[in-house]
């Protein structure tokens, strides 16, 4: 069990050790300096002595491997370097801009939860045939959906449409109402379309059959049997679905013209300021080794079975 | 239990042209309908991106000045954009740089993962560690960030914005390649074709790709329907092909512009984009049953 754990850490920190590496080469070194880029633009007007000097602060002229393990230090101890368009610390635009995010990724992450077990159980519940297949059909609509296309038909029907929800000045909760629904649909679909399939697994289970030969309704069985087998294997896909939440978050912050990481990412990209490119990348590439890290070793403990499985097997 | 596998063989033998495969035009007829129409649209998007001029007689990147914002009628199916451009020629003519976009993204992938799965599920040991904890780095990154750090290496444009996309299935490929190899190298026929005498790759080539084959197609029918997607996340974002290029994502974003007059610029290239990734999926899902 023990060698589990460390063989399981090791794995983690190897991918996020190698992510790091990728994205430092992929982002610092390919494009050339980005100091440059900024400072070497006529309308400066710097000598070249000054941007000698300007390029020193920024470590620019050191040897790659050296500008390497500077920034590995720099990371461990929290410091992701300047941001070169800005002029600020990436940590302080960090901090500024995450919590939206967090919170709009947070509340779509809940709104999503709510409408896949919603979309589960009425599949599972409705008797009409033609509509329990439209509802199964759902996820794989919801998945095919651009998201930012979806943003847009959220204002045109809800705002310009029914004027349900204002534009011009919504209050903090009106405001959220259509980016956390525009993010919720997409975030839902792979959560559904992996339940819905657990729940039909499960069915066909002779335990099932069991407890609906002893008499149990079949609501009863749905929600004490099948539902407690069938929520487990959903866990498996907590970090694609993170990835998915930010990845969604950044695009639907664009459409809604919501500050945040989206509008963070996107200036970095347009500005070629790969500081706080890496930093984000990192960062979340961080999240999801540590979640899907905390899924494998918390799924043995919550499904007892795998736990004895891994004993023998490994 | 002998004698009655061979009196099915005998049959089989008698009514021949019962085992044969079906010909495409019954199997089509026996296709559920959901998969008729899944091919159906993606003939369709096919038929506008090889031969634009037959399906409009507008022009796709040029207006008609007066004939602004104009809303669907006979004449104009769809209606007209702020510029007087046909909104149907452009999604006609859009076809092709979408569908080359997400073809390329899907060859990039293809190629570049297959070869790491091969080479990761075949050759095993050290190589095959580091490999694969090169493709889990690249799954830990959301696909849009990997795309967009990508883009900011290679710059703006249709063809870096294919790569950006194709790059992010390259590990996608990668897993299913290397899971099928080493479950095929497992069985017996390719443990006898290694003891026959075959060398590496002649196994490889002759018995371990040709079985791999039919999950590796059912995931490129996916991945293309999600390479159109991307790539219109990255045309809506303006890191694409620049103007007046009818580019989907793209004519999504201008016809925002235009969101409380012409809520049409917007609904109808989504709603286009929306149809052909729903049957890419379907083409996939029925692809992947086919060789289960």
């Amino acid at each position: 069990m023990i060698r589990y754990l460390a063989g399981r850490v090791g794995q983690a920190l190897a991918v996020l050790f190698a992510t790091f590496t990728a994205a430092f080469l992929l982002l610092q070194v390919l494009p050339g300096d980005a100091v440059m880029i900024k400072f070497m633009s006529p309308e400066m007007g710097l000598s070249p002595q000054q941007i000698a000097e300007i390029r020193a602060s920024y470590a620019a002229d050191l040897p790659i491997w050296e500008q390497y393990l500077r920034t590995v230090a720099n990371f461990l101890s929290g410091n992701f370097g300047y941001s070169i368009q800005a002029g600020v610390p990436v940590s302080q635009q960090l901090a500024i801009n995450l919590p939206p995010t967090l919170q709009l990724a947070a509340l779509a992450f809940v709104a999503a939860v709510i409408l896949t077990i919603a979309l589960a159980a009425l599949s599972n519940m409705v008797g009409m045939a033609w509509l329990r297949s439209a509802l199964q059909a759902l996820p794989s609509l919801f998945i095919s959906v651009p998201v930012f296309w979806l943003g847009i038909m959220l204002i045109q029907v809800f705002s310009f449409q029914l004027g349900l929800v204002s534009v011009i000045s919504p209050g903090p909760v009106e405001r959220l109402i259509l980016p956390v629904t525009t993010l919720a649909i997409p975030i839902s679909a792979p959560l559904a379309q992996i339940l819905m399939r657990n729940i039909d697994e499960v069915l066909a289970q002779p335990f099932v059959a069991v407890a609906r030969a002893k008499g149990a309704s079949r609501h009863w069985v749905l929600w004490k049997h099948v539902a407690r087998n069938a929520v487990l294997p959903t866990l498996t896909i907590a970090g694609v679905l993170f990835g998915e939440l930010l990845a969604g978050a950044v695009v639907t912050e664009a459409v809604f013209g919501l500050n945040g990481l989206g509008g963070l990412t996107y200036q970095a990209v347009g500005n070629h300021d790969t500081a706080v490119l890496q930093a984000i990348v990192v960062i979340s590439a961080l999240a999801f080794v540590t979640i899907n890290l905390i899924v494998d070793l918390l799924y043995p403990v919550l499904d007892p079975r795998l736990g004895s499985k891994l004993g023998t097997a490994t | 239990m002998s004698s009655q596998e061979t009196s099915e063989s005998d049959l089989a033998l008698i009514e021949g042209h019962e085992t044969l495969p079906a010909s495409w035009i019954t199997r089509f007829k026996r296709a559920p309908k959901s998969l008729a129409l899944a091919w159906l649209v993606v003939l369709i998007v096919l038929a506008w991106a090889a031969l634009p001029e037959l399906f409009t007689g507008y022009s796709g990147t040029e207006g008609v000045p007066g004939e602004q914002l104009r809303p669907p009628t006979l004449e104009h199916v769809l209606g007209t954009d702020g510029l007087g451009r046909d909104l149907y020629a452009r999604i006609v003519y859009g076809a092709r740089h979408s569908l080359s976009g997400a073809f390329v993204a899907v060859t990039v992938g293809l190629l570049l993962g297959t070869l790491l799965g091969l080479v990761a599920g075949s050759r095993g040991g050290w190589l095959d560690a580091v490999i694969m904890r090169l493709v889990d780095s690249l799954l830990a990154v959301p696909s849009l960030l990997l795309s967009l750090s990508i883009i900011v290496l290679l710059g703006f444009g249709t063809i870096n914005v294919a790569i950006a996309v194709g790059a992010v299935s390259v590990a996608r490929f990668a897993r299913l390649v290397r899971s099928e190899v080493v479950r095929v190298r497992r069985s017996d026929y390719v443990e006898a074709a290694f003891g026959s005498g075959g060398t590496f790759w002649a196994v490889l080539r002759r018995h371990v790709l040709p079985n791999s084959l039919t999950s590796v197609i059912a995931l490129a029918a996916l991945q293309f329907g999600s390479a159109i997607l991307a790539i219109s996340t990255l045309g809506f974002l303006g890191y694409g092909a620049p103007p007046p290029t009818p580019e989907w994502g793209l004519l999504i974003a201008e016809g925002r512009n235009y969101l409380s007059r012409a809520w049409w610029l917007t609904a109808a290239p989504g709603i286009v984009v929306v149809l052909v990734v729903l049957a890419a999926d379907r083409i996939s899902k029925s692809i992947q049953r086919s060789g289960a």
